[in-house]
């Protein structure tokens, strides 16, 4: 017979305790102290009153820096939305490849994690810098296409001038994709992975077309992962502080990048404090849509 | 110039930044770095820059008086102050500059110093035995000085003019899409002041908010915002013109096709910094930090130090022992003119950095 916690309470215990603390400990003291500040004021350069002001909120909510939200979370949109429709095909291919190719396909996916977000981030720049490897690849197909031209008797094509990638908020959006899309994709492939696939044999028998298969079965099938793939990409993206910093332009900032300016330079932490517990609550706010998606899918189901 | 004798790789404010920025979080962590070995002999913690120090000088000072110095590595102030915020985590030597000098006095975060026994002191130049922001060198022994310039390529220049004002940067589109400026808003504030012949201090509200549609005017022409690293973006030909510290861009030169670069200190004159040798309160061992301090100051060990680092030294006794290419650089030592017309910027509390980073911030998403 199956026993519930309550008659094995010294084992629940032994269990539970560790990361109970822990998650006491190192997470929900700490942010409570960062929630504290958020309604302190600054009384000298390294201390702070707790006064319970609302000043700090009220400043963050100025249209400066809801604008700022308003911009990290479309970044963070588009990045997600990107990230999407790169990454379902991605996570069907290795949904449908055979085990042996799946395990490698997966291990593509899983290697950049094995390295530093940083060196990352540094490497795409080497790619996409005006001395990088993209605008090396497109000055020789204009170079060959020049002289292909010159060679058919037309006028060539001029000296090559290397496209602008980085320092704007196309290289940002795409570095987010870069790495956020394994968040993505993983979650989709554990649900594309589970579906029953007879579901989608019994749609393409009874003459539904691949694509009204894939719309009107998988997706709705794989509507949970997708959530959860939409979720997980969208918070650490909303929150991208390293990679706005290093390959935005000058109108690239990110509410990330405010944070830290509020927690570093400006030395004013109930300040740092308020924006993020404000965009704490954006996340709270898309985990909650996530949860609601989730139940209507079950219900569905 | 000495080539090859110059400083090789990465410069005090580089790569280590980035790190140290994601790692805001776990300066709360304290003195993990800085563990004291207590019990295996005396050790003297000290927190310093990034390539910083001679290659044997800490080898060197553990020889003369038997104390070892563990040295861990910070890239900004920022990190600095926020890593000793809630109190010391066990560092003996710490190496603020200016600005940070005056505002950890003020909070009682370095404690002062006994002169007698630094008497290394001596050898210090006139100039920097005293100094605006640590009034009778209470706290602080000077370590080195920099200035902010503008280093550029030189074959990019139109008619190969010198781009000998700050207007090329913060007031002109001739170089539009070819500029970087360093991300840091109190220094773009105040060096928008020295452009506009103000002083780099005691800017006036209309003054800063002239300076705030200026540089939101100069936006569209402005390719980035650089994290110290705009020796890196002028060598990729990622920009022209960037603004940047001295040091970095002498060690940019120094390098193998340096030859296409340059530095000037515009006409308006710039802003001075000065890196200082601190004791921060709580040090476990105040008395191996005198003495270390008062090593770093001798003459010997000051010049294997400058050989390496080639910063500008504010060490008599040192610069003396250097060689003329060293001296004579005019990259290290601007002219006596420009530095003339050049200050340091004043600690002016909390609320004016605070001020300096909304109006950033601002142009930032205007």
């Amino acid at each position: 017979m199956e026993q519930t916690w309550r008659q094995a309470k010294a084992a629940f215990a032994a269990v539970a305790i560790p990361p109970v603390a822990w998650l006491l400990l190192f997470f929900l003291i700490p942010m409570a102290v960062i929630w504290a500040y958020s309604f302190g004021e600054n009384t000298g350069p390294v201390t702070i009153d707790l006064t319970g002001t609302f000043a700090n909120y009220m400043r963050a909510l100025e249209p400066l820096y809801l604008g700022i939200f308003g911009k990290s979370l479309v970044v963070a949109g588009v990045t997600t939305l990107l990230c999407l429709i790169v990454g379902f095909p991605v996570a069907l291919a290795i949904a449908f490849a055979s085990p042996r190719t799946k395990a490698w396909l997966l291990l593509l996916i899983m290697l950049p994690f094995w390295t530093n977000l940083l060196i990352r981030t540094y490497a795409l720049i080497a790619v996409l810098r005006e001395n990088g490897y993209v605008n090396f690849t497109l000055e020789w197909f204009w170079n060959n296409a020049s002289g292909l031209m010159t060679m058919v008797g037309l006028q060539p094509l001029g000296d090559f001038t290397p496209a602008t990638l980085l320092y704007n908020n196309f290289a940002v959006v795409l570095g987010l994709v870069y790495v956020h899309l394994p968040f993505m994709v993983l979650p989709l492939y554990s649900a594309l992975d589970r579906m029953d696939r007879s579901v989608m044999e019994a749609s393409l028998d009874l003459g539904a077309g691949h694509w009204r298969t894939m719309l009107l079965v998988v997706v709705p099938l794989a509507a949970p992962g997708i959530a959860s793939g939409i979720l997980i990409t969208f918070i650490p993206a909303l929150g991208a502080y390293l990679t706005p910093d290093l390959l935005g332009g000058t109108d690239s900032q990110m509410i990330a990048n405010v944070i830290e300016r509020q927690f570093k330079k400006a030395n004013d932490w109930p300040f740092g404090a308020a924006l993020s517990f404000l965009l704490m609550y954006l996340t709270f706010f898309a985990i909650a849509a996530q949860a609601m998606v989730q139940k209507r899918a079950e219900r569905r189901g | 110039m000495a080539k090859g004798k110059f400083l090789r790789g990465a410069s005090r404010r580089s790569i280590l930044q980035q790190f140290g920025a994601a790692a805001v979080g776990i300066s709360f962590a304290g003195g993990l770095a800085a563990c004291n070995r207590q019990g295996g002999g005396r050790t003297v913690n000290f927190y310093n820059w990034d390539t910083y120090i001679g290659p044997t000088t800490l080898a060197d000072f553990e020889a003369a008086t038997g104390a070892a110095v563990e040295m861990s590595l910070f890239a900004n102030n920022d990190e600095l102050f926020a890593r000793l915020r809630a109190g010391n985590p066990g560092f003996d030597v710490i190496v603020p500059s200016n600005e940070f000098v005056t505002r950890m006095s003020q909070a009682q975060m370095i404690v002062p110093l006994d002169r007698a026994r630094i008497p290394n002191f001596a050898n210090l130049l006139a100039e920097f035995q005293d100094a605006a922001f640590d009034p009778g060198r209470q706290y602080s022994m000077p370590y080195t000085w920099l200035t902010l310039g503008i280093a550029y390529r030189k074959d990019k220049m139109r008619g190969g003019a010198v781009p000998n004002s700050w207007r090329y940067i913060f007031d002109s589109p001739q170089y539009s899409g070819r500029i970087a400026l360093l991300s840091e808003s109190a220094d773009l504030m105040r060096l928008c002041a020295k452009y506009k012949g103000h002083s780099v201090n005691n800017i006036p509200e209309t003054l800063l908010s002239e300076i705030e549609q200026m540089l939101i005017r100069q936006k569209p022409h402005i390719k980035a915002f650089h994290e110290d690293d705009g020796q890196d973006l002028l060598a990729s030909g990622e920009v022209d013109i960037v603004l940047e510290y001295n040091g970095d861009i002498a060690q940019l030169m120094a390098a193998e096709g340096g030859d296409a670069f340059d530095f000037v200190v515009p006409q308006e004159g710039t802003l001075i910094n000065s890196d200082c040798l601190c004791i921060p309160t709580g040090a476990p061992n105040p008395d191996d930090a005198h003495a270390f301090i008062n090593y770093l100051l001798d003459a010997e060990a000051g010049q294997k130090i400058t050989e390496e680092i080639q910063y500008p030294t504010p060490n008599a006794a040192v610069r003396d022992r250097m060689p003329d290419s060293y001296k004579n650089n005019p990259v290290i030592f601007p002219p006596a003119d420009v530095m003339a017309k050049s200050e340091y910027g004043a600690f002016e509390g909390d609320e004016r950095s605070r001020l300096y980073e909304e109006i950033f911030t601002r142009i930032n998403a205007a």
